[in-house]
């Protein structure tokens, strides 16, 4: 019986020490993915002696239900601003209180005082954007500065879309393609952004996240998705441009918050701490090409970034960008349900 | 005397007592892990929807049910069949004959010429099949996308040799999602087949050629009603998962082309209705319980000689 | 004359088919190897033979902890399951019908019976609310989960291996005066030997190869390598993916190999 025992004793000794590791000098992050710069967590874990964790998510909601569901572990959450809100009131972030750490003095004035968290309670920048139109100018070589682009698809480009499935991002650029505002509640408009929707889906390839890779190999010749992302692919592929719809396209800020049961707060806020510091920052954003929130990070920027026609906004479309407010439930049931008629 | 058989009865008692004992922790195990989950699962599909995923404990509500089968409409209210659902489900079913069929069709003869080689080179033959079989299911699918996608091995060679000059759009449709299935479900079938037909007594072949049948006569009247089970074996252990499937349609048909495994996922994650994942993860219960009630008729019927 | 040369076994085409279904099988498998040797960072182009990826991947921090906790949860999950399936098999084989013996049956089966993304939702329900009873979230679930998965296919072959043992050596050495532990230990175990390391390794290989079960259980920092991977496939795949998967890849192979050998020797 010696071996039996012996694998069932190693078999329980595993068992409990897998309870035990979660102790001390640990970080779990749950962010979005292809989000995370490696050097970063690397520096982070080298300066603090913490072991970090990145699990990846591919939408708010998905998110915002495993968080709300209970036992998730993570410590740390990355929301949209238009999530945050929610996330706030259903009691699941720590109010960490970042506005008092010492390297607030590096946050840009800008996003000190935004709707979604005043005065910076509970939430630090990680990443700030757009969503807006990659092109593959071999393909298609017309007007790029239009959602047409992906709602009524050039015949060149019709079954070589993706489209990110972010619900609000999709939503937004439609109901402005179609005169509408944000969060509005008029049926008529809803009904036509609905069957725009359903009209204009069976044209694209897919709504998936792989577009850095994707776009520049060919697979995709248009794309509706995240600036930085495209950012990318140009680097991959010299003929991708990049277009802002001029209907109107979302601006998005994700940051960085502390969820309430966290196990490991310290480390969460050394963390927020450490992300405000302009040459981390700056690796934040030398990995997934998109722009933070900190004064002086731009200084530690890679060349490939400086001028980058991704991450500055020509004059003429600047009015056309809105950051997403929260809607009330009832809009957001209302758009869910659309989202969902869409998704069939 | 009487005592005697008493304590051969009361013996019998505690041997089936200790049987009992002796299987409690794989029961316990299953329970907890496996059949309890269901159960809730099951009452969850009849609470109330929570307003950011999860239900409002013991609050009844059919509303779950209700939409996997008929929706109201947004805007004027009217109600209709969830052609959402039914569709998915729909894709779903017709992927999962299809790719029944194919594989049959693919696996029938493989298993047969595996049969009918030399006793010794028949295990180096079936090994083949098996490593596949054991191998991760996300790295065979994986692997089929590089097979498949624009500038992979399919599309290039297709190219090569002329055939095309732009390469087939597979990845993220329907026929992506089909390639996988097959591919990764051809084991599934060819392993039963094969057990079947290597019991196959040739015999019985040659006496069907004695009476001056052709080979289609012979393969049709005398091949395939003795290795019925095994086809019917092949069948439902390929229908099953690909009723089943997610990891496939989620990784080839690019969050498009959902299956039902998919639906229920979106539930639970990006669609925050719970108690419709659940009555929609019984609907696919039921589904493969249907087909498992079919096969064990079918192969009670053919004598339980399945192997 | 020519009846002589006749096969009764040949049909045409089949043997065309049968190599048409081996190189399908075997052609992604391939090409999956040989561009994890690729020295070009895209999946598109041929730069040369490199071994590079998988120093990459060997030196990666999150794959070495996926494949550590991967091979540590799979340990677990199979030993567990094994003893669990020993204990049931002895218990439903060589008997006459009991009440409840059917039950058993189809009670240790129906994990095979229930599709994986089934298990996998319910599952995500109980445990999310059994992590906020008892503030408890480590590797326990996914090991609990995965023994319950692995039981049936643990419980396979070592009952198909009772069955095919007579008890006439168990008798005659509990008529040896042997208490039953030690005819258990000397007699009944040493026979049931190879069921048992069969049904293990079934278990083991099943353990590592799940994805849907762990993608739903895990909690924050439990990636297992398969789930690790499925997060990597959805956006830029570079061949380091490949590398992983080949040589999760040669391990199966070896496995499977072994259990190949294991089970033609006893046959």
């Amino acid at each position: 019986m010696t071996l039996k025992s012996t694998t069932l004793g190693a078999a329980l000794a595993l068992f409990v020490s897998a309870g035990a590791a979660c102790a001390e000098g640990q970080l779990n992050i749950y962010n979005w993915g292809d989000y995370t710069s490696p050097e970063l967590i690397k520096k982070f874990e080298e300066t603090h002696k913490v072991k970090v964790t990145v699990t990846d998510y591919d939408s708010n909601d998905t998110a915002l239900a495993k968080v709300r569901a209970g036992g998730h572990g993570f410590d740390i959450v990355v929301p949209s601003a238009n999530y945050i809100p929610i996330w706030i009131k259903e009691g699941l972030l720590l109010e960490a209180r970042p506005d008092q750490m010492p390297n607030f003095k590096n946050m840009d004035e800008r996003w000190v005082n935004v709707p979604w968290d005043p005065g910076r309670h509970y939430s630090v920048p990680w990443q700030w954007g757009v969503s807006g139109i990659g092109i593959n100018t071999k393909v298609y070589s017309g007007d790029i500065n239009t959602s047409a682009i992906f709602l009524d698809p050039p015949k060149e480009l019709v079954g070589k879309i993706n489209v990110e499935p972010e619900m609000n991002d999709v939503l937004f650029a439609t109901i402005r393609y179609l005169g509408g505002e944000w969060c509005t509640t008029d049926k008529a408009l809803l009904k036509q952004v609905r069957d725009k929707l359903l009209e204009a889906k069976p044209k694209w390839l897919a709504m998936d996240y792989s577009v850095t890779e994707k776009l520049p190999s060919g697979d995709y010749a248009a794309v509706y998705y995240w600036n930085g992302a495209i950012l990318r692919a140009r680097l991959k592929n010299p003929d991708i441009a990049f277009g802002y719809p001029k209907e109107g396209y979302p601006v998005f800020m994700d940051s960085v918050t502390i969820l309430k049961d966290a196990k490991n707060v310290e480390n969460a806020k050394a963390f927020m701490n450490f992300i405000m510091e302009p040459e981390n920052a700056a690796l934040i954003s030398a990995f997934a090409k998109y722009a933070n929130g900190i004064k002086g990070s731009e200084a530690f920027f890679p060349a490939d970034m400086k001028g980058a026609p991704e991450l500055n906004v020509p004059a003429e479309f600047e009015k056309a960008g809105q950051f997403l407010e929260t809607c009330s439930p009832e809009v957001s049931q209302l758009y869910a349900r659309i989202w969902t008629d869409i998704n069939k | 005397m009487a005592s005697a058989a008493e304590n051969a009865r009361r013996d019998q008692q505690g041997k089936i007592r200790a049987r009992w004992l002796l299987s409690t922790p794989a029961l316990l195990i299953i329970f907890i892990a496996a059949i309890g989950p269901l159960l809730v699962m099951l009452a969850y599909s009849f609470m109330a929807k929570g307003d950011y995923g999860d239900v409002k404990p013991g609050e009844f509500s059919l509303d779950g049910w209700f939409s996997v089968f008929l929706q109201r409409d947004i805007f004027d209210d009217t109600l209709t069949l969830a052609d959402a659902h039914l569709s998915i489900l729909w894709r779903s079913l017709r992927l999962s004959v299809i790719t029944t069929v194919l594989t049959l069709a693919l696996g029938f003869p493989t298993a047969y010429f595996i049969a009918t080689r030399p006793r010794h080179t028949r295990e180096v033959w079936v090994f083949l099949v098996t490593i596949p079989f054991w191998t991760n299911l996300l790295i065979r699918t994986f692997a089929m996308q590089q097979v498949i996608r624009n500038e992979g091995v399919l599309n290039t060679l297709l190219m090569w040799l002329g055939v095309i000059n732009e390469p087939l759009p597979i990845m993220y449709t329907d026929w992506a999602i089909l390639f996988g299935m097959v591919y990764v479900y051809l084991p599934l079938m060819v392993l039963p087949l094969y057990a079947s037909l290597e019991k196959l007594d040739f015999r019985l072949v040659e006496a069907g050629y004695d009476l001056y049948a052709g080979r289609l006569a012979v393969l049709r009247r005398i091949i395939i009603p003795l290795v019925k089970p095994g086809i019917v074996a092949g069948s439902i252990l390929v229908f099953i998962p690909s009723l089943g499937a997610y990891v496939i349609p989620r990784v080839l048909g690019g969050g498009k082309n959902l299956m039902l495994g998919n639906l229920i996922e979106l539930q639970f994650g990006a669609g925050r209705n719970w108690p419709l994942g659940a009555a929609l993860s019984i609907t696919l219960m039921a589904l493969v319980m249907v087909a498992m009630l079919f096969y064990v008729r079918n192969a009670s019927r053919a004598g339980g000689g399945h192997g | 004359m020519a009846r002589a040369r006749f096969d009764i076994r040949s049909q045409p085409g089949f043997g065309t088919i049968a190599l048409f279904t081996f190189a399908l099988l075997y052609l992604p498998i391939v090409t999956l190897v040989v561009y994890a040797f690729n020295a070009s960072d895209s999946l598109s182009s041929w730069g040369g033979f490199s071994l590079h990826w998988f120093a990459a991947a060997a030196q990666n921090q999150a794959v070495q902890d996926a494949a550590w906790r991967s091979l540590i949860i799979a340990a677990s999950a199979a030993t567990m399951a094994t003893i669990a399936a020993t204990m049931a098999a002895i218990a439903t084989t060589r008997t006459p019908p009991y009440p409840g013996l059917g039950f058993k049956y189809a009670f240790i089966n129906l994990p095979l019976m229930v599709p994986e993304i089934v298990t996998a939702v319910a599952l995500l329900i109980v445990f999310a609310r059994v992590k906020v009873w008892t503030g408890y979230s480590g590797l326990g679930y996914l090991i609990l989960a995965h023994t319950a998965f692995c039981i049936p296919f643990a419980y396979l072959p070592i009952r198909a291996r009772l069955e095919g043992m007579d008890q006439s050596l168990e008798r005659a050495a509990a008529d040896l005066y042997a208490p039953p532990w030690q005819v258990f230990r000397r007699v009944t175990l040493p026979l049931l030997r190879p069921g048992i390391i069969a049904g293990f390794m079934l278990a083991f290989v099943i353990s590592l190869d799940d994805v849907v079960i762990s993608e739903f259980v895990k909690s924050g920092g439990q990636d297992t390598l398969p789930t690790y991977m499925l997060g990597q496939l959805r956006r830029a795949v570079t061949p380091e993916i490949n590398a992983i998967a080949a040589a999760f890849l040669a391990l199966s192979v070896v496995l499977v190999t072994i259990f190949f050998f294991i089970n033609r020797k006893e046959a």
